[in-house]
């Protein structure tokens, strides 16, 4: 198989299966935690606190003064990847007639340079979070295999991008059919690694928050 | 005729020494070789013998022959084509018939192991090759035939490189490149829908000058020619570079020159000469004239997704197996849940239930 016949396939079949297993495996996620069911609530509600769930997804999404202190590395890393990678995701040129031939809504794109650099921010700032992840004792501890796998297949799509972009192997349509090839097998690891969080983060914390309100706790 | 060298036979067409000495150094670093390289070259090709070459078309539209005999009008690198030996080319020759497939033994006879063939079109194998024959036989049997005493195989155009059209899907007559079927002879791929006329000359320059074919890529191409992508030297290639795309071909951006990524263009996963040598006498070239690349040099270029598809997009919609994909994850979901719920009714049911009684019992 050629270069040419790697990219074909990851712009054709390539991308059904990964598209299929990563909208199969979301849903199935999503009924899994919905019918585990739950308790019937016996006690009265507290002074009603509407919108405390949805406040509670902003709210739990800015750190606080003393935990930003402890860990200012986790969080600090965190937000830049997180917000680069999302940024390099959704401006860039490729990816917007991309998204505007699958779902028919195009946007404006933003800059290329501006793009380029949030790019490199991205990519140090994960390179970053697995060296605190290697030599903290705790996070060390706490990490298993699926975490650096979590990593590797969300770090891939951005390197290999970058690389295409800049022509940085040798032949870049190699280097377009590895990106792609990698954004596929992210989609496909998704459902069942804890990338699940990108769905089910919104959810815990609405569930929490409206829970927590209706216990009587501020959120 | 046959004895007379390269030089003389130009010399009679009336070419000046000056101009063949040009036309050896320009070929020399065509092919990258060191400026010192240009007197080996103009030396070979002055004392080298017309070699024999055999042209066979088989699945083709005969563009390529149109354009390496029609797109300069007469140069040195025609002339070249003139004065080589063509000892058989169905479309050039003027015999027909049996005796041209005469023509075509004598020659491979007299210079057995030491012709070239050159081959545009690729060949079909499907229900024994009857979808194209010549003379009575099947494009399968000449090759074999006609490669055997052979010393290389040139490949021209997409087709025969590649498979080029017949090739793409559904691939109605089991169309296969050259590639497919002689697998013992140096062969050289010169894909392209069609290839540039120089990039041909400067192949056979080559092979006159060293007795050998030139450094090739990973698919059979001269590096010399395919080494670079069209977009890496693309004139456009700064507007890509701040991303200023053209949407349509009557824009604001495509009046203004801008890049054609948007609009389809193959560039980037393209690899030929198109952006420096150009067409038409070093004219123009599709991107210069407004037009995206469409990758015709490339495998499979014909089912590599529209040509007004930009190439970030799908080659075939994922619509149908999203919707596929939903219905069976909430259908297994469904599943799923009422399972889950059943087993904890049921845990809930033999569950036993204690009174107070029962613990004083």
């Amino acid at each position: 198989m050629n270069a040419m016949e790697l990219l074909s396939w990851s712009r054709g079949p390539g991308l059904g299966i990964a598209t299929a297993v990563f909208l199969f495996g979301m849903l199935l996620r999503l009924f899994e935690i919905y019918s585990l069911g739950r308790k019937p609530d016996l006690a009265p509600a507290r002074p009603n606190s509407p919108g405390s769930g949805w406040r509670t997804i902003i709210s739990r999404s800015v750190p606080e003064a003393p935990v930003f202190r402890r860990s200012a590395v986790t969080l600090t890393s965190g937000y830049l990847f997180h917000i680069g990678f999302f940024i390099v995701l959704l401006f860039t040129v490729p990816h917007i007639t991309l998204f505007e031939s699958v779902i028919g809504i195009g946007w404006p794109a933003l800059p290329t340079p501006v793009v380029d650099l949030v790019a490199v921010v991205a990519i140090i700032a994960m390179l970053v979070s697995l060296l605190h992840r290697l030599l903290d004792p705790v996070k060390r501890f706490l990490s298993g295999f699926g975490d650096y796998v979590a990593w590797s297949v969300t770090f891939l799509p951005l390197l290999t991008g970058y690389m295409a972009h800049h022509h940085l192997l040798p032949d870049y349509t190699l280097m377009l059919a590895i990106h792609i090839l990698s954004v596929e097998l992210l989609l496909v690891l998704f459902p069942f690694t804890k990338l699940t969080h990108m769905l089910t983060l919104f959810i815990a914390r609405w569930y929490n928050g409206e829970w927590f309100g209706h216990k009587g706790v501020a959120s | 005729m046959r004895d007379e060298t390269m030089l003389e036979l130009l010399r009679r067409q009336g070419v000046s020494r000056r101009g063949f000495l040009k036309f050896c150094a320009a070929t020399a670093s065509m092919l990258a070789l060191p400026p010192s390289m240009a007197a080996a070259v103009a030396e070979a090709m002055a004392t080298a013998r017309r070699p024999t070459v055999i042209w066979l078309s088989f699945q083709e539209c005969t563009g390529c022959t149109e354009s390496l005999t029609r797109s300069h009008s007469p140069t040195l690198e025609s002339l070249l084509f003139d004065t080589i030996s063509l000892d058989y080319h169905e479309t050039l020759q003027a015999a027909a018939g049996t005796a041209a497939e005469a023509a075509r033994e004598a020659a491979m006879q007299n210079a057995w192991g030491n012709y070239l063939v050159l081959v545009d079109g690729s060949i079909p194998l499907k229900d024994g090759g009857v979808y194209a024959t010549v003379a009575g036989k099947s494009n399968l049997q000449t090759l074999r035939e006609v490669a055997e005493g052979a010393a290389a195989i040139v490949s021209i155009g997409t087709c025969a490189s590649y498979g080029g059209l017949p090739y793409a899907k559904p691939n109605p007559t089991g169309a296969v490149p050259v590639s497919e079927i002689i697998t013992d002879k140096p062969i050289i791929n010169v894909p392209g829908c069609p290839p540039i006329p120089v990039v041909m000359t400067a192949v056979l320059a080559h092979y006159l000058t060293f007795g050998t074919l030139p450094e090739l890529d990973g698919l059979g191409r001269p590096k010399a020619f395919y080494g670079e992508s069209i977009h890496e030297r693309c004139y456009r290639r700064p507007f890509y570079d701040r991303g200023l795309f053209a949407k349509s071909f009557d824009d604001e951006g495509a009046r203004n020159g801008w890049c054609l990524f948007e609009l389809g263009c193959k560039g980037p996963t393209t690899h030929n000469a198109c952006a420096t040598t150009k067409w038409n006498q070093g004219t123009s070239f599709p991107i210069q004239s407004g037009h995206g690349c469409l990758g015709c040099s490339e495998p499979d270029f014909w089912d590599a997704g529209g040509f007004y598809n930009t190439l970030s997009t799908p080659i075939t919609p994922v619509t149908g197996a999203a919707t596929a994909a939903l219905a069976a994850g909430a259908a297994t979901g469904l599943a799923v849940t009422l399972a889950n719920r059943r087993r904890k009714a049921n845990a809930r049911r033999a569950h036993p239930e204690v009174t107070i009684d029962d613990l004083e019992k």
